[in-house]
């Protein structure tokens, strides 16, 4: 039976006044990662949003074990969790890694890369809202061309962000999959498989930050929508090497038109700033890399 | 609070006849951790910890020791790899050197704050930069505020044992210990060591029970956010500020001296060879004349002592065990004779002096003893340190014993410039 | 003040509900349903579900009709927004 709203799950996992911003989108997605896996979890945290939402000593606002680790260290933590309850012989335990862009794409890519070619055991959750949103909006790795943040205050972002997704891939990983928030069903079931799978397993959740961003906060979900319907989040899962489009990105790609990434970027203060030629040059690089996934697709 | 657990009662019984291998001090310390039947062990290469590193990896694959063997990518992911899997029950082992334990300090920090009982060997080493391979002490003093006991060992022997107690002691005070010992002066020289068979362990070194609970069923959370001040849990029930949580680690190291002790007193009734100390002592009872060295150099400097001793001079070594805590107090009463304290130290605090030598001043003032304290820096970098030197350096400080000059403020160095 | 009754030796947190306080206090505008719109009140049968499917704070239950936890509910209006039938609003 496909999920829905209807039937899924009413057992929740994040609990009511927690600490993040109102409509914060890593919380709704962290609310149906959470789900997906049944709280059969324990899971590693670094310095990030996702510290916030845990909470302060003594009180959690997660109805899940959690330990937290040092910001360059996520995947080598998960893989002493993975290792320690193998070794103490309690295996049915999914192992869950969560960090931001900057605990992923930026310091944490050691420690994820050094797991992810040791074939590491663990479910792998970069939550991107492309900066460092905790210490009030700095560039990371994963900002897009043309951001304002705050150590990009006056010309924006230079460059392009790197795709981790295609990095993660070139590690030869079981399964691979983007998503985002603002489709918590296509979360939901890639969370879902990907605890059926062994071995490293790295999923990207597109996670609008509206603070950081510069939006309404009740916008949250229109945003993360537009950035796939502009293609500039695109959703997909690898699974042993088959790529496939997913969800609305699938449904894009069979009526074969995207929005200009001009409507996405309007709806943001962040881009406030941006150049015409940066605007060109977005929509240059969310094109090519749109048909070199159409072409990679092998569902449509 | 967990407190101290009690020694199992199986004590008693001595250990089996002893069985003499020749093993350098890196086969030591891997047959230590083998024994103390390590459950994950994370490592990296760096010289000139790597064949320890190597031994446990081959203990592993072929099945002599049943333990998860991760090879990281990296010491902090080496230490993050220890103290996550000791986060949910398990017995973890690493090693490194120099740059590596520099590498791991962030995660040293977090092992020590959140309480868990790694164990990790230290293969003393130089820092860079210049880069240099061979021995000093600069690199575990470097992490001596990381909240660790820091064990030295002066032999092969004392490497596996220490290492074996390192988990007895850490896992009744939930405190991480690093075994330190020098760079190929132990690690790569052979001695004969008695290696104790495993049945004698498993008497001596209870499972390791864990204090934290990771399990979906009682979902804790472990290192969030945690305020200066107290907070109140949902119970009421007023829980530790930061500062009481750091109150706590100090209070752990300050008490666990105690459980050294006792731990080294078991160790000596099962295998006849006694730890019950925070240093070794050489002829201190006559002696007005103590050189104060740690790690193997306490052994070199016994030899300058009965250089010394053919002089005339009533001289005796005290050899540091025991680092942190520092044993100010059983210090003091050790060196109640003395008149003249010579400290060598294979480190130095730049813009200060060595580390030794400021813990010993420390720990002697108010107290009754009107010693000069000299201190020389000597071997860094692997220079070759002669009980000879050692002796000189005695005999030139010899003025301070007749003019009671107290303290020098900085301290000699034993090099060409 | 002392916390001696804590026996903790490393933070150790267990979870409740409103960690962060009543963070219906941070709101500034409050969400309104209006029940004749509400799809599944107007159903009457368990249906849409939306607004409690893109709540980021679960203060939304899956009840007929649907229930809104005040208490809690910080306000983002993200169930205006994700509503289909257009029953909720902000005041």
């Amino acid at each position: 039976m496909k999920v829905n709203a209807v039937n899924l799950t009413e057992t929740e996992y994040v609990l009511p006044g927690n600490r993040t911003c109102p409509g914060c989108a890593l919380t709704l997605a962290y609310r149906h990662i959470l789900k997906a896996l049944d709280g059969q979890v324990i899971v590693t945290v670094p310095a990030s949003c996702l510290t916030v939402l845990h909470g302060m000593y003594p009180i959690t606002s997660v109805n899940v074990p959690c330990v937290n680790t040092p910001f360059a260290s996520t995947g080598a933590s998960a893989t002493g969790l993975v290792a320690g309850l193998r070794a103490t012989g309690r295996k049915e335990i999914t192992v869950l890694a969560m960090a931001g862009d900057g605990g992923t794409h930026d310091i944490g890519i050691q420690s994820l890369s050094g797991a992810a070619e040791r074939q590491e055991d663990f479910i792998y959750i970069c939550y991107d809202n492309e900066g460092y949103m905790n210490t009030g909006n700095q560039r990371s790795g994963s900002t897009p061309l043309g951001a304002i943040t705050g150590t990009t205050p006056i010309l924006g972002k230079r460059q392009n962000p790197k795709d981790i997704a295609a990095i993660m891939e070139a590690h030869c990983l079981p399964y691979i999959a983007t998503s985002n928030s603002s489709y918590p069903l296509d979360l939901y079931e890639k969370v879902r498989k990907a605890k059926e799978i062994k071995g490293t397993r790295f999923i990207h959740v597109f996670a609008p930050c509206a603070p950081g961003w510069q939006f309404p906060y009740s916008d949250t979900i229109k945003i993360g929508q537009l950035a796939v319907e502009t293609g500039l989040v695109v959703l997909y899962e690898v699974e042993n090497g088959i790529f496939r489009l997913t969800s609305a990105s699938e449904s894009l790609a069979r009526k074969g038109n995207l929005k200009p990434v001009r409507e996405y970027l309007a709806k943001q203060g962040r881009f406030k700033n941006i150049a015409e030629e940066q605007i060109s040059q977005l929509q240059d690089w969310v094109n090519t890399r749109w048909e070199c996934y159409i072409d990679r697709a092998t569902n449509f | 609070m967990p407190k101290t657990r009690r020694a199992s009662a199986s004590l008693t019984k001595k250990a089996n006849k002893a069985n003499i291998r020749l093993l350098d001090g890196n086969q030591a310390a891997a047959e230590g951790a083998k024994l103390s039947r390590v459950q994950v062990i994370a490592a990296y290469p760096i010289t000139p910890q790597t064949p320890v590193t190597e031994a446990l990896s081959e203990f592993a694959e072929r099945g002599d020791l049943k333990a998860e063997y991760v090879a990281v990518e990296s010491e902090h992911s080496a230490m993050a790899v220890c103290t996550s899997a000791s986060m949910v029950g398990a017995r973890t082992f690493t090693a490194t050197s120099a740059h590596g334990l520099a590498y791991m300090h962030e995660m040293l920090h977090w092992a020590a704050g959140a309480r868990l009982p790694v164990v990790l060997a230290c293969v003393n080493r130089a820092i860079g930069a210049p880069w240099n391979v061979l021995n000093d002490q600069q690199d575990s003093i470097s992490q001596r505020d990381t909240g660790w006991i820091q064990i030295y060992a002066r032999n092969n022997q004392e490497i596996l044992d220490s290492i074996i107690q390192a988990y007895k002691i850490a896992e009744s005070v939930y405190v991480p210990v690093m075994v330190c010992f020098d760079g190929y002066v132990l690690s790569h020289t052979e001695m004969p060591v008695d290696v104790p068979s495993q049945e004698d362990v498993d008497r001596f070194l209870p499972p390791y029970k864990p204090h934290t609970i990771l399990d979906p069923a009682n979902p804790k959370n472990y290192n969030l956010v945690t305020l200066a001040d107290p907070r109140a849990n949902a119970d009421g029930v007023l829980c530790h500020g930061y500062m009481e949580l750091r109150y706590l680690l100090q209070e752990a190291l300050q008490n666990s001296a105690e459980t050294i002790i006792k731990v080294g007193q078991e160790f000596g009734e099962l295998f006849g060879r006694n730890y019950a100390n925070m240093f070794w002592k050489d002829n201190l009872d006559d002696a007005d004349i103590v050189i104060v060295a740690m790690g193997s150099l306490a052994m070199e400097a016994k030899v300058a002592m009965g250089m010394l001793r053919e002089d005339g001079l009533k001289v005796g070594v005290l050899g540091l065990r025991m680092f942190r805590p520092f044993p100010k107090a059983a210090l003091v009463k050790a060196l109640e004779k003395a008149r003249l304290i010579v400290v060598f130290d294979k480190n130095i605090s730049y813009g200060s002096e060595g580390a030794t030598s400021s813990e010993i001043k420390s720990a002697l003032y108010g107290s009754q003893i009107k010693a000069a304290v000299r201190n020389f820096i000597v071997g860094l970098g692997g220079r070759d340190i002669k009980a000879r030197e050692l002796a000189d350096a005695v005999r030139k400080s010899l003025p301070s014993l007749k003019t009671g000059a107290l303290n020098i403020e900085y301290p000699e160095w034993i090099c060409y410039i | 003040m002392r916390t001696r009754d804590c026996k903790h030796i490393c933070d150790e947190s267990s979870p409740a509900i409103g960690e962060a306080g009543k963070t219906g206090e941070w709101r500034s505008l409050t969400p309104v349903i209006h029940h004749n719109k509400c799809i599944p009140a107007k159903q009457k049968k368990q249906s849409c579900f939306l607004c409690w499917l893109y709540c980021p704070d679960a203060i939304i239950k899956k009840t007929i009709p649907i229930q809104i936890n005040l208490e809690y509910c910080k306000g983002c209006g993200i169930c205006v927004q994700v509503c289909p039938a257009k029953a909720i609003t902000m005041a």
